[in-house]
């Protein structure tokens, strides 16, 4: 059947196939999900890929995690984000499995699936009811790309256990629906429990609440972050800041620590 | 079965009838070539054939007015050339050998008419259709580019299209996940009520996976995938295209076509699915004039002959009747030949992908194009007099007595040059030029276009070309730059196009890359005015000879014609696509100069004499006249390939092209780009050219390029410039500390400064 060899189509332009360097980071598998209507697939693989791990496409049609230890769900306009941004590919069979997977199993059986949801990503993980709130079309109705500073607020993650908290790192914003919303209660939750894992800094790009730009779960392993942390991973192709100082033209790479904190906290584990 | 709201016009009907009445003037055809159909066919049309060479015999589609000129780019060739060529103009997308066994495809179109109607949807099917043609050679698309051009920027319907074209780009290419590198805006009230929307795309293959497409091999099944056929975009390419724009007859909206950006990403996965594969025989994108285009094309391009069976199209609108199926332009369909040994796995490959698709019918050696609908034939055409065989026009050209009077009304002592800005005024000229509409930062537009999906995008806006990789082993890749000078080609046709072309080998020399190939989108008035055809027969001249000058081939592009309303014609306004190759692009250039190059020299490459005419800063002032700067081709060849040849040797860390605005705004991109300052001096080298401070900042002569030269490379850099015989001038230093652009003894302008005037104009006028 046509779903069980399907793989993503084989990247024209990126080699999967490279050796990583650390052996032990390689092992780690991270599941790749696409949709219909996926963009970022192939940036968010290279990310796992330049971190050191071992990327592994996952087809929305099927149920088969194939043993990963992470999954990430990146951007892009899955179903053209007809009905909601994320809603229909919400109702996949692979997302079924995700959730299962998040709310329970992981590498070794006990700890839950770190997950992580990049834009259309995290919609998708709030439409799956992983993550509260919603995003809502930007406040200034346009579609904003543009490189983007950001606040690792909490470190209590798989995916930012590698930051200082507080750290600012820079990555590209890209969107037209980003804007955050949720209610009040949840918004006092998410603040009081230190959830809110990254918020917007140098000012607010499209009014989402609280400048909050990225949340975990209660457990902390499950993470939506608007912006693209798999577009700043490779001196050339990136945003021309970062964080910690300026870069050369197109060398930041902040985003990269993101996977990289992913591959070692599981190896550590 | 459908139920017939029509009397259905068969072969047999129409030999039977050769008096009907048909309304060959409404669907845009003229009294002679409505009887050329009828001596071709030997009876009168049916009203499907009717629909068919009405749309395939439109100017958009057969270019009758354009091509006893656009044959110089098939006829002023060297060897040269033709090296890295591996496919030429007429196919969908030229194709052109990169190295280590990549070929890339680039092809830049317009969609102008349906851009003013509707400007989302417009500018949105203009980018969906042009990746269609890129996907359909068998390549993954992997960038776009939009030169945009608007009415005044404070006329009250400016806005309107503005915000529409730009949010229909945005929203039809951040869907397919390309990212948009670069492009021009230009603003100008000859684009008042004929805006112009280019889109351009390029794709990347290896060798072997390209494919052309034909309908060949008998038997083999002709399949129409995608989305569905509907009633949007009939008469698209014949009314809308073809004709100039008139208030006085109905609105033209209906014509427009709506577009679905989701169903053509599914498109391209499952096409190049297809194609890896080898599923597939060929398959040809539908664009204008839809199933027409498609199904003649194919045919004609096969050896043998095709026979479709329309009631098999999968309909959106049931309604609608055979001639307005062959017409119609849904957007996101695809013609697909597949042999019937393969038909499982093109089946197994659209039930991945969830795409629809029916079997129309199958190629046989009849050498003609059948197409039946209920069993009765309505259309029986020799495919070659549809697609490749219509009617071609020597039209009348001549160039309009006026031109001398324009010409001979140059900007130098004219009224608008009256107070020529001297001293600490030139702070102000600069601030001036920099706020205008055509100077100022294009951030508002690029900002809501993705230049990151794919991760490979080395250089975009602002920099003179967008650059992306190809090869993520050995960093290889292509640099694009899409480039005009209207009011240069309104002054001087000839002159101007060859401008056009110079300017794009420039920007793309200047980003690092070799110049390799060229494709164009020629925009131009109503071609039945004889002014207007020699303005495009000179362009034509211009940029063939230009070609083979600069040794770079033309491989492919698109004519877009009766670009005017009321009358009044745009300024003629050819549209260069340059692309060019970066052996790694990790070596790229970047347009402006970054703090850790503080200290390093700024050198000027080239001459420059008072060219005023046609410049910026006439426009500022409110002129056109003149002639434009002198083009030399020769010094551009040679420009370019010290650039290429400095950046690959570490010679320079960054370039920036002088065009419009000249040095004054050549420099204050170039400060802007990082926010890092430069000290320049100009007294020397405007002695040297004699010419006064003013003409050094804003004239705007050609072959000119500012460069930041490491201390250490200076000596080299020098050696290379003298082994060349290339003037060139040291004006000035980086500075990283003063933060500004301190131009000695005239001015100093802080950066702060200028990035607000640079950077504030679109936002004041579009929110």
């Amino acid at each position: 059947m046509a779903d069980s060899s399907v793989t993503l189509e084989t990247p024209l332009i990126a080699d999967l196939g490279q050796e990583a360097a650390d052996s032990r980071l390689a092992r780690v598998r991270v599941g790749v999900v696409a949709f219909p209507g996926t963009l970022d697939e192939r940036d968010a693989a290279r990310a796992v890929r330049l971190a050191g791990g071992t990327p592994v496409p996952l087809w929305y049609k099927d149920s088969d995690l194939q043993d990963v230890d992470a999954v990430v769900v990146p951007g892009g306009f899955s179903y053209g984000d007809y009905l909601r941004a994320g809603a229909i590919a919400a109702k996949a069979p692979m997302m079924t499995a995700v959730a299962r997977a998040a709310q329970s199993r992981g590498t070794s059986g006990s700890s839950p699936l770190p997950v992580l949801g990049i834009c259309n990503g995290f919609q998708v993980l709030t439409e799956t009811h992983l993550l509260p709130g919603s995003m809502i079309k930007n406040d200034h109705l346009k579609f904003l790309c543009r490189d983007q500073r950001l606040a690792v607020e909490s470190t209590a993650t798989p995916w930012t256990a590698a930051f200082e908290p507080g750290e600012e790192i820079v990555v590209p914003l890209k969107n037209q629906d980003g804007q955050y919303v949720a209610d009040e209660g949840t918004l006092a939750e998410l603040e009081a429990e230190g959830r809110v894992v990254f918020r917007y800094a140098g000012g607010n790009p499209n009014g989402s609440r609280n400048g909050i730009a990225g949340v975990a779960n209660a457990r902390g392993n499950v993470v939506g972050l608007m912006p693209h942390p798999e577009h700043a991973v490779e001196p050339g192709f990136g945003p021309s800041s970062s964080g910690s100082g300026p870069v050369a033209m197109r060398s930041g790479t902040d985003g990269l620590r993101i996977f990289s904190s992913l591959l070692h906290q599981l190896v550590s584990a | 079965m459908t139920e017939q709201q029509f009397n259905l016009d068969t072969v047999e009907h129409a030999a039977d009838t050769p008096d009907t009445e048909l309304p060959w003037a409404e669907l845009g055809l003229k009294e002679n070539e409505f009887d050329d159909v009828k001596k071709i066919l030997g009876r009168r049309p049916t009203a499907a054939e009717l629909a068919m060479y009405s749309v395939m015999w439109s100017e958009h589609c057969s270019y009758k007015s354009s091509k006893v000129h656009l044959k110089q780019f098939g006829q002023k060739v060297t060897e040269e050339m033709g090296k890295d060529l591996m496919v030429g103009i007429g196919e969908n997308a030229g194709v052109t050998d990169i190295g280590d066994g990549w070929a890339v495809t680039f092809k830049i179109e317009s969609h102008n008419h349906p851009s003013y109607v509707e400007p989302y949807q417009g500018a949105a099917t203009g980018v969906g259709g042009i990746v269609r043609d890129i996907i359909s050679m068998g390549a993954r698309p992997v960038a776009v580019m939009d030169p945009l051009r608007f009415g005044a920027i404070d006329h009250p319907d400016t806005a309107r299209v503005v915000h529409g074209v730009v949010a229909g780009v945005g929203g039809y290419g951040n869907s397919l996940g390309l990212p948009n590198v670069g492009g021009e805006v230009e603003f100008d009230p000859c684009y008042q009520a004929n805006p112009l929307v280019n889109a351009l795309a390029v794709g990347v293959m290896r060798h072997e996976d390209i494919r052309l497409a034909n309908a060949s091999g008998v038997g083999n099944q002709v399949i129409l995938f995608g989305a569905r056929t509907g009633g949007d975009g009939i008469g698209g390419a014949s009314v809308l295209a073809s004709e100039s724009f008139d208030d006085s007859k109905p609105s033209k909206r209906p014509a427009v076509q709506v577009g679905d950006p989701f169903a053509e990403k599914v498109l391209i996965e499952c096409c190049l699915e297809l194609f890896k594969g080898s599923v597939v025989e060929g398959i040809q994108d539908l664009g204008a004039a839809g199933i027409s285009c498609a199904t003649s094309e194919l045919a004609s391009n096969g050896e043998g002959g095709m026979h479709v069976d329309l009631t098999q199209v999968l309909l959106r609108d049931p309604t609608l009747t055979p001639g307005e199926i062959l017409m119609s332009e849904s957007q996101e369909r695809m013609m697909a030949v597949v042999s019937p040994a393969n038909m499982e796995s093109f089946e197994r490959i659209m039930e991945k992908w969830d795409v629809e698709y029916s079997v129309l019918g199958e190629v046989n050696d009849s050498r003609r194009l059948t197409i039946e609908w209920d069993g009765e034939i309505i259309v029986d055409v020799d495919p070659r007099t549809v697609a490749h065989e219509g009617p071609t026009y020597q039209r009348p050209y001549e160039r309009p007595e006026w031109q001398d009077a324009v010409q001979a009304d140059r900007f130098p002592g004219s009224e608008a040059d009256a107070a020529r800005p001297a001293g600490t005024d030139l702070r102000g000229a600069v601030l001036e030029l920099m706020a205008s509409p055509n100077l100022c930062s294009k951030g508002w537009v690029t900002d809501q276009y993705d230049r990151y999906v794919q991760g490979n995008t080395a250089l975009a806006q602002p920099d003179d070309a967008g650059v992306v990789r190809v090869d993520e082993q050995t960093g290889l890749g292509v640099a694009l730059s899409t480039d005009a000078n209207p009011r240069y080609a309104y002054l001087d046709p000839y002159e101007g196009a060859r401008a056009s072309l110079a300017e794009a080998y420039r920007n793309v020399a200047t980003s690092g890359a070799r110049p390799v190939a060229v494709s164009d989108c020629l925009n131009f008035g109503s071609p039945e005015d004889p002014a207007i055809m020699w303005q495009f027969a000179e362009a034509v001249r211009g940029l063939a000879d230009g070609c083979m000058e600069l040794g770079v081939p033309v491989t492919g592009g698109n004519v877009s014609l009766y670009n005017q309303t009321g009358g009044q014609a745009i300024n003629p306004t050819p549209v260069v696509a340059m692309m060019g190759v970066l052996d790694d692009v990790g070596r790229r250039t970047p347009s402006g100069w970054e703090a850790d190059q503080d200290g390093q020299a700024i050198y000027l490459l080239g001459e420059t004499a008072e060219e005023l005419d046609g410049s910026e800063w006439a426009r500022l002032r409110g002129h056109l006249g003149g002639l434009p700067p002198k083009v030399d081709l020769a010094a551009e060849r040679q420009l370019g390939d010290m650039l290429v040849n400095m950046s690959r040797d570490g010679m320079i860390d960054s370039a920036h092209d002088v065009a419009q605005g000249g040095l004054a705004a050549s420099l204050s991109e170039a400060c802007l780009r990082f926010g890092v300052g430069a000290r320049i001096g100009l007294g020397e080298v405007a002695e040297r050219d004699g010419v006064d401070t003013f003409a050094m900042l804003f004239s705007e002569s050609q072959a000119r390029a500012v460069v930041a030269v490491p201390r250490s490379e200076e000596v080299r850099f020098k050696d290379m410039c003298t082994a060349r015989n290339f003037p060139y001038a040291r004006i000035g230093v980086v500075d990283a500390e003063n933060g500004a652009l301190d131009v000695q003894g005239e001015f100093s302008l802080d950066l702060t400064e200028l990035r607000e005037a640079h950077e504030g104009t679109l936002r004041r006028h579009f929110g």
